[in-house]
């Protein structure tokens, strides 16, 4: 980087001009903020998910049952669930922005990772709830 | 300067001063460790992104009963499974601690060089030191 005595600019060109069709939709703070937050709710939620998984590998079903027939854990694993899904479908929406460049390849990308995000998040959600309501 | 172009790599600083925006780093110059870390953070995320399939499918299957349930439990017994969820508690933990110093990063801490190589250490023993501990859990 340059010492701020090297620069000067001679274009006659404001700062506005110049940012005039580079700048923001005004929708880019909202989408930076859900993914901090997101990602500050998975800080705990994600190792409690993963330990309680992980000890209740090599039980019967009937202990997952029970496992989440608990209401404090069945409504830890949809805020998780929740958290994980929002986190991850902004994540890979800017990977595939950075990297898909053709603009009809790109939306149908992001669109259809944003509608397998979806449907996985309700498909947890639904498995979630029958054991904890429905037996 | 008199090329617009190098103009709009120009910004100024909250106290006025102007200074170049830094560039991307381009690979075929150079290449280090805190790079490959970088684009490791987000191939960490896709791999995850993948793997809440396994996630997905495991609750699914819990609440279908005993039958999927055991059928899931067999396919991730198979020497892929364990390749795959052993990779995708790897992706995890390693997305995990880096997510942690991106957050710590967005503060606008720890980002001279010195801070930056003691915090690396931390998120590779962090990753290996949560993964050992998960398969513990799991396994023993």
């Amino acid at each position: 980087m340059s010492e701020a005595s090297d620069l000067k600019i001679d274009t006659r060109r404001s700062f506005l001009g110049r940012a005039i069709g580079f700048g923001s939709s005004n929708t880019g703070f909202s989408f930076w903020w859900m993914q901090r937050l997101t990602s500050i709710a998975l800080l705990p939620l994600t190792p409690w998910l993963v330990f309680n998984i992980a000890a209740l590998v090599g039980q019967p079903v009937t202990a997952v049952h029970a496992w989440v027939g608990n209401p404090i854990n069945a409504t830890l694993i949809i805020a998780t669930l929740l958290c994980a899904f929002h986190h991850m479908h902004l994540g890979i929406q800017v990977v595939c922005e950075d990297y898909v460049h053709t603009d009809i390849s790109r939306m149908i990308l992001v669109l259809f990772v944003k509608a397998a995000s979806f449907l996985l998040c309700i498909a947890g959600i639904v498995a979630v709830l029958k054991m904890a309501i429905g037996g | 300067m008199k090329d617009i172009r190098d103009a709009q790599r120009v910004g100024r600083t909250s106290d006025g001063r102007l200074v170049e925006r830094p560039l991307s780093g381009h690979l075929s110059v150079y290449i280090n460790f805190d790079m490959v870390m970088s684009v490791g953070h987000r191939v960490t995320g896709c791999a995850m992104a993948v793997g809440t399939i396994v996630l997905v499918w495991w609750l699914v299957a819990a609440s279908m009963g005993a039958g999927a349930y055991d059928t899931m439990s067999w396919w991730l017994r198979t020497w892929i499974g364990y390749l795959a969820l052993f990779g995708w508690t790897c992706a995890m933990w390693y997305h995990y601690c880096v997510g942690i110093r991106h957050l710590v990063w967005d503060t606008g801490r720890m980002y001279d060089l010195p801070r930056v190589n003691q915090s690396r250490l931390w998120i590779l023993a962090g990753t290996g030191l949560l993964v050992i501990l998960t398969w513990l859990v799991a396994l023993v």
